[in-house]
């Protein structure tokens, strides 16, 4: 679906795939990108998030740091080790103060990090900012 | 070398060789399993009556088991030369050293056993604040609610045209993150608190260690001796206390307890007006009320720096062990302003429907006379006021903290340092 096309050749619906445990925050992060035009996947769990995105193919990746089944890090090493989702833009939802979570995510290889709590316009622009070229 | 043994390691290898368990000789000698363990360590010092039943419990002569002064010293002064920078040590001369040199070298004995003391303790405080479990995970579920909160909010204040099934789930959400975020806060406190009483880790100042005294028996110091004071492990500790006794014992003669009372019933309890009667001073009066049996309320006392060198909590009010208390407390109005009463009606940041009624008062010596120094004290009462009945009519409320660094609130502009509370 994030490959569909419309009229004068824009972009119908980018697709964000969201891994986050906690069921309020994801319910408010799918309601601000779908209201921002986005098509919104979500998942709580990590243990089935790659078998997900190999389906999916979402077009943003957005990833808590902490998620049951399996860690944010771990599925985020797992994508950029897969030749097909090496180059997929990927947010990691970290908490505030938990620098050697970042370090780590760093080299992990995350485009970009989101500190909780976050404003919601913040959100949104660094969503969008990821996809833009 | 008889040098080399130490207490403990003597009685290790008299058990060893009778084959009996730790667990065994410990109850013989009336001590705990882990207590043996580790004198048996040489970690812990024994003597006197208990080094008895031990030696009793092992079959031997105590002398036996007792390390001679200098065996102590030349194992202490080993474990410094294994330091960092010990290399250096000439081990071969120990003993020309400790016969040639007795003061040095039980100089050097006593820091390097300070050093592992101040080791423990720093490695302790660090694994509490940076690895415990408990206190993450409560700072998670804060912080994850927060999250919620904001976001949620956010969407509720910002959408104008939001569908009325969409509202009414995010109101649903915030109402739940809020009893998760009221859930998350008592959990934090009750951690923090649980901490400040936690007795376990001996590590601390000599006033902590005195403070834990004064609040297992309750405040009342009259008559208190050496046996009471041997339970303290410092010096400086057994040296505070008395200072605490003397002063409590000081208290109690100029305010006999029998009059006081009445003197409280008959004033209304007005601290300035109780210590007019007796020709007390005020700060002795408040620390006296505080801390007659029972008592509810709190105290606190301070010196010209504002240092606490008195403190008797109060249910909720945890005045803070060590750093600087916080900067709103009236206690600190009344120093700058000495002799001149301080009320106030305060709710505690962290504890949001308890109520105290506050009052403080400084007082000013000059012990050396006309060309001596000003001595200033200040003292604080903390008055539970009922549960749940509100302040009433008593004026503005002021919040306090404990201190900045456990204290939630966010905006408060005599802020000093950060909370670990949140993320601000």
């Amino acid at each position: 679906m994030a490959g569909e096309t419309g009229p004068g050749g824009r972009r119908l619906a980018r697709h964000a795939m969201l891994i986050e445990d906690e069921p309020h925050i994801a319910e408010a992060i799918r309601f601000l990108l779908t209201r921002d035009g986005w098509q919104v996947t979500a998942l709580a769990d990590g243990g089935a998030a790659e078998r997900a995105l190999r389906t999916a193919r979402p077009d943003l990746l957005i990833l808590d740091v902490m998620l049951p089944g399996r860690s944010g890090l771990e599925i985020l090493s797992a994508v950029r080790a897969d030749p097909d989702m090496a180059e997929l833009p990927v947010m990691m939802l970290t908490a505030k103060g938990q620098g050697r979570d970042r370090e780590a995510a760093e080299r992990a290889g995350a485009d970009l990090f989101m500190a909780k709590p976050f404003s919601n316009a913040e959100f949104v622009a660094a969503a969008r900012s990821l996809v833009e070229t | 070398m008889a040098l080399n043994e130490l207490t403990g390691t003597r009685v290790r290898e008299r058990r060893l060789a009778l084959g009996l368990r730790q667990a065994d000789v410990a109850r013989a000698a009336g001590i705990s399993a882990s207590y043996l363990n580790l004198i048996e360590h040489n970690r812990r010092r024994i003597t006197g009556e208990a080094l008895d039943r031990l030696a009793q419990a092992l079959g031997v002569e105590t002398g036996a088991l007792e390390a001679g002064a200098a065996g102590v010293l030349a194992g202490a002064l080993r474990e410094a030369a294994r330091e960092p920078g010990g290399e250096g040590a000439e081990l071969d001369r120990l003993e020309e050293f400790i016969g040639r040199y007795p003061g040095w070298a039980g100089l050097t004995a006593g820091l390097q056993q300070r050093v592992g003391q101040l080791e423990r303790a720093v490695a302790a405080l660090n694994d509490r604040i940076a690895h415990d479990p408990h206190l993450g995970a409560a700072l998670h579920e804060v912080l994850s609610a927060v999250s919620s909160v904001r976001s949620t909010a956010g969407i509720l204040a910002e959408t104008e045209d939001i569908e009325p099934e969409w509202r009414a789930r995010f109101h649903a959400n915030l109402y739940q993150d809020s009893e998760r975020l009221a859930r998350g806060a008592e959990a934090l406190v009750a951690y923090l608190e649980g901490a400040e009483q936690d007795t376990t880790i001996r590590t601390g100042t000599p006033e902590e260690e005195v403070d834990l005294w004064m609040a297992a028996r309750g405040w009342d110091l009259q008559g208190l001796g050496g046996e009471a004071l041997a339970e303290l492990g410092s010096e400086a500790a057994r040296e505070l206390a008395q200072d605490q006794i003397r002063l409590a014992e000081a208290d109690a003669r100029a305010l006999p307890e029998g009059p006081f009372r009445s003197a409280l019933a008959d004033l209304q309890g007005d601290p300035v007006q109780v210590a007019a009667r007796f020709g007390a001073g005020v700060v002795a009066v408040m620390r006296r009320m505080a801390t007659l049996p029972e008592a509810p309320e709190g105290v606190v006392v301070c010196d010209g720096a504002g240092a606490l060198t008195f403190r008797k909590p109060a249910a909720g009010f945890r005045p803070p062990r060590f750093g600087a208390a916080c900067a709103l407390w009236p206690l600190f109005t009344a120093l700058a302003r000495p002799f001149q009463p301080i009320e106030a009606v305060v709710e505690l940041a962290e504890r949001t429907g308890e109520w105290f009624r506050v009052r403080a008062f400084c007082e000013t010596g000059h012990p050396g006379g006309f060309s001596g120094v000003e001595v200033r004290q200040a003292a604080m009462i903390l008055t539970p006021l009922q549960a749940g009945r509100g302040p009433g009519a008593a004026g503005p409320v002021l919040r306090i903290g404990p201190t900045c660094r456990i204290c939630p609130e966010a905006t408060c502009p005599a802020r000093r340092e950060r909370s670990i509370l949140g993320g601000t």
